[in-house]
């Protein structure tokens, strides 16, 4: 039972806090801050794909008027096997330094090698090429299947996974889990099919590059500016990789333009601080666009086979799913979710689940938008929907007779909750798109998705103004509204106008530790933290009204903004503008470290049409449907619903990183690797749908990662429904349908 | 090899105001505006033309920033998203961006509101598929469009007077 069961603010939909600066351009972002005095750095880069450093000369570039330092991957610290952060998101440091800069092997193309800084950008990318590199330069392997067979070039000769006896391959990481007794229940089985599906490497194409200024003093302390998913990640993260004490860092976080998971660990950061320490003056830093999609963490291409048995009647009683993913140079960890996640939308008992993950020279590959869950999807549901059409099943009936629901276990083992996705598919058989007839020349796909929505740590601090507003610091970077999300939930517990809640995001010394913006938490996690400090605020107003009538706290009420007891009130504008004389100012923290999960689900139903001409495939109809548990600011979670379900559009129809023999990626820029744009797409049509959290005061789940996971595999069925041709390897591009086409 | 960085002085009208600044002859309009003028409104999301974050009106003529010279500008007025509302007032684009939730990180957002306002300023009552096809130049990685695509065109409406 939620604590909250009616609502005055939440669901409605006022204009954000932070909206005015944002269309009036005001707000402030990643390189839009300039320190006084400050240098400016530069990457130099390498031009090979596999190498072994053999000599960096920055002498030359040092002698260079105007250039005051020059620092290479010596000066970053030596790393061991220490993990920075923890559960799923953590990483060993081992796989951190290298991305920031490579000591002494580079692993892929464009990896940073050495930086200078200068007093002008001019100046910092002629000295840039001033540093002279030696290289012994190595084959370079791209394809996750040469880079396992017996004669490829090894990426470490150190490294071997769990179970594996040493000696060195390109194998990362290898993960394999069961529940019951699969090959028993396939021999039970009255149908069964495997399959072979592909999703390709691609980049979550944040517009806003990655950029930062960096200030040391002589005290040693270190402040930086920076766009970031999580400030508080980017102080430890730095702190790990220069050395320098993790007291002694402050980050503020700018405005952020874009992460999707991209923005959750560093690149410039640590060389800025360390270049601003070798300096002494302040050193800004902005990613060129190319070096954005080059240098920095991809999502993982990945094969996925998939196995699936069923009964006549529609009963899916056995999955067997195989997914091999790339990580890129290093260990991005990318196989244990598929392996855990994988068959987590169906009821099953008996099935096993295996995930592996394969060196390559390639950037390491990192987060982005539900981790890993779109790859392994587009294989399974698109396995279930052919499953469904061999029984003669309409897609979203077979779902319904095999969909999870309260009570169910997943591969992970715990039972899940309240969950909303039976409600989601009755949402999809009834909604208006599904029961259209499909237009001629078209087609039609339903997929549906899942994620996890974990908590983890967060803190809001509350400060009661004088005149009845109120100032609310978290530490949550706010990447998609998330400061209307808090000041709506704070308005909803005080009972004050959402127009005198005024939230913040703090630095790192101004606010409680707080995990990064990520795995659709914030408002989960981060909303609570801020409804525990407004409840706090609510009982201390409570009880110095008590105080002030002379009664028992207990048996004064809050409502309406104001402490009530007989006919005698006190206003939140009266008891704020009397704090100092009542016991003080008011001002409330609160921490958390939420452990539980808040499973999210949607479906989403695809027309599409393809031109059999030209191979072009438009979009024609979308409509998605999720479980929000309850949505704060429906706005917001409709954008995240609408902006999910693009960015799988862009990665089943066009986004693909394109890599040549030499390893070198040949589409580097937003003309060759092409996102959706506007005319590419119609309204995406969003339903959300609420079936609260039991855990959570007002019901919150997370909703941003979810609506990626169902559009590759929903599209994938409309184009074999619009052709009549079955494409299991993506992206579904042009040429790749004009040459299926052309041989049947 | 470090030659002195010879300097152009350029007399532009921005946002309406005669505006003097020096820039290198190879720098561009982008760059000058958020560097030497503090008009840190115009984004720069790729420096190649393709993204459209930087875009800004030269001489009524909707451009990419970063494709343009500075010292091109000379004699021309160029308007960034910083002089597109009237005081406190809002164009109602931005107003219609802000009750659609039109936005979400607002990256791209300066650069749709120089493009919307262009386009209805060419048109006034486009299609949503005109509304589309114009604002095709200006990427945004996190609303899918949808908002973008209703606040534009519901800020049509209120240009032309209608009632929403």
């Amino acid at each position: 039972m939620n604590a909250y069961q009616e609502f005055r603010m939440i669901g409605s939909r006022p204009v954000r806090p932070d909206g005015l600066d944002k269309v009036t351009g005001r707000a402030r972002y990643g390189a839009d801050l300039n320190m006084q005095g400050q240098l400016y750095g530069h990457v130099v880069r390498s031009p090979h794909a596999h190498a072994v450093i053999r000599s960096i000369d920055c002498s030359k570039a040092l002698a260079m008027e105007g250039v005051l330092a020059v620092m290479t991957g010596q000066d970053l610290v030596e790393p061991g096997n220490q993990m920075l952060g923890s559960g799923e998101g953590a990483m060993a440091l081992k796989d951190v330094v290298p991305m920031v800069m490579s000591q002494g092997k580079v692993l892929f193309h464009s990896q940073a090698v050495a930086a200078v800084a200068a007093t002008s950008p001019e100046l910092a990318a002629q000295a840039a090429q001033a540093v002279e590199v030696v290289y012994d330069v190595l084959p370079a392997v791209t394809d996750v299947h040469k880079a396992l067979a017996a004669d490829a070039p090894i990426l470490h000769d150190d490294r071997f996974p769990d179970g594996y006896p040493e000696e060195p391959t390109n194998l990362a990481t290898h993960i394999s889990l069961t529940v019951g007794d699969p090959d028993a229940a396939f021999e039970k089985a009255e149908v069964v099919i495997e399959q072979n599906y592909s999703v390709p490497m691609c980049h979550q194409g944040y517009i806003e590059p990655h950029a930062c200024v960096a200030r040391a003093d002589a005290a040693g302390r270190v402040e930086l500016w920076c766009c970031t998913q999580g400030h508080f990640t980017v102080r430890h993260y730095t702190s790990a990789v220069t050395g320098i004490d993790l007291g002694k860092i402050k980050v503020t976080a700018s405005e952020i333009g874009g992460g999707f998971g991209g923005k959750t660990t560093v690149y410039l950061e640590p060389l800025a601080v360390i270049l601003a320490q070798k300096s002494g003056r302040p050193v800004k830093m902005v990613m060129d666009r190319g070096d954005v999609f080059r240098a920095t963490g991809p999502a993982p291409g990945a094969e996925t086979k998939v196995k699936l048995g069923a009964t006549r009647d529609g009963k899916l009683i056995a999955a067997d799913v195989e997914c091999l993913m790339d990580s890129g140079a290093y260990n991005g960890n990318p196989a244990g979710i598929p392996a855990f996640m994988a068959t987590a939308c169906y009821k099953l008992t008996d099935a096993r689940s295996t995930g592996r993950s394969v060196y390559t020279n390639k950037p390491k590959i990192h987060a982005y938008r539900a981790p890993s869950i779109p790859q392994v999807t587009l294989g399974f549901e698109l396995a279930i929907t052919e499953l469904a059409a061999e029984l003669g099943m309409d897609p979203i009936e077979f779902r319904l007779l095999n969909a999870v629901e309260e009570g169910d276990a997943n591969m992970m083992g715990a039972p899940y909750n309240r969950i909303g996705l039976r409600e989601c598919l009755e949402v999809a058989r009834n909604h208006a798109h599904y029961k259209s007839a499909v237009a001629e020349g078209a087609g039609r796909g339903v997929a549906m998705g899942y994620w996890i929505n974990a908590g983890m740590q967060s803190s809001a601090t509350l400060n009661v103004i004088a005149d009845g507003h109120v100032a609310i610091l978290t530490g949550s970077p706010d990447i998609g509204g998330s400061r209307a999300s808090m000041a709506l939930m704070a308005s909803e517990v005080l009972g004050i106008p959402f127009e005198h809640i005024h939230p913040k995001v703090a630095a790192t010394d101004a606010v409680g530790h707080t995990d990064l913006t990520g795995g659709s938490r914030t408002t989960l996690a981060t909303g609570q933290a801020v409804i525990q400090a407004a409840e706090q605020c609510v009982a201390e107003m409570c009880r110095r009204a008590a105080a002030e009538w002379d009664v028992e706290a207990g048996v004064v009420t809050w409502s309406q903004g104001a402490a009530h007891y007989g006919d005698q009130s006190l206003t939140f504008e009266e008891l704020a503008s009397r704090a100092g004389a009542m016991g003080g100012p008011l001002t409330f923290s609160s921490s958390l470290t939420s452990t539980s999960t808040a499973p999210g689900f949607g479906v989403h139903i695809c027309d599409a049409e393809v031109d059999k001409e030209t191979g072009r495939t438009t979009i024609t109809r979308y409509t998605a449907i999720q479980d929000a548990g309850k949505a704060i600011h429906p706005d917001y979670v409709e954008g995240q619903m609408q902006g999910g379900a693009v960015q799988g559009i862009g990665w089943a129809l066009n986004e693909e990183y394109l890599y040549n023999a030499d390893g070198v990626l040949e589409n580097p820029g937003f003309l060759d690797y092409r996102i959706p744009v506007a005319s590419d797409l119609p309204f995406i049509d969003a339903v959300i749908v609420e079936v609260p959290n039991p855990l959570h005061p007002f019901g919150v789940k997370g909703v941003g990662e979810v609506p990626i996971v169902p559009p590759m595999p929903a599209i994938a069925e409309a184009v074999y429904q619009s052709t009549g041709v079955r494409f299991r390897d993506l992206p579904l591009n042009p040429p790749k349908i004009v040459a299926a086409l052309a041989s049947n | 090899m470090n030659k002195p960085l010879n300097k152009m002085a350029v007399q532009a009208t921005i946002n309406g105001e005669s505006t003097a600044f020096l820039c290198s002859p190879g720098q561009v309009l982008a760059e000058v505006l958020r560097d030497e003028l503090e008009l840190i409104g115009t984004k720069i999301g790729c420096n190649t033309g393709d993204c459209g974050a930087c875009s800004v009106l030269v001489d009524d003529r909707l451009v990419c920033s970063c494709l343009v010279l500075a010292a091109e500008v000379e004699g021309k007025s160029v308007q960034t998203v910083e002089g597109v509302a009237n005081g406190g007032e809002l164009h109602p684009v931005q107003q219609k961006l802000l009750e659609h939730g039109g936005l979400q990180c607002g990256i791209c957002t300066p650069g749709v509101v120089i493009a919307a306002k262009a386009l209805l300023e060419h048109n006034p009552d486009p299609t949503e598929e005109q509304a589309r096809y114009w604002l095709a130049g200006n990427l945004c990685r996190c609303t899918g469009y949808d908002k973008i695509i209703r606040a534009v065109l519901d800020a049509a409406k209120t240009m032309r007077g209608e009632a929403a």
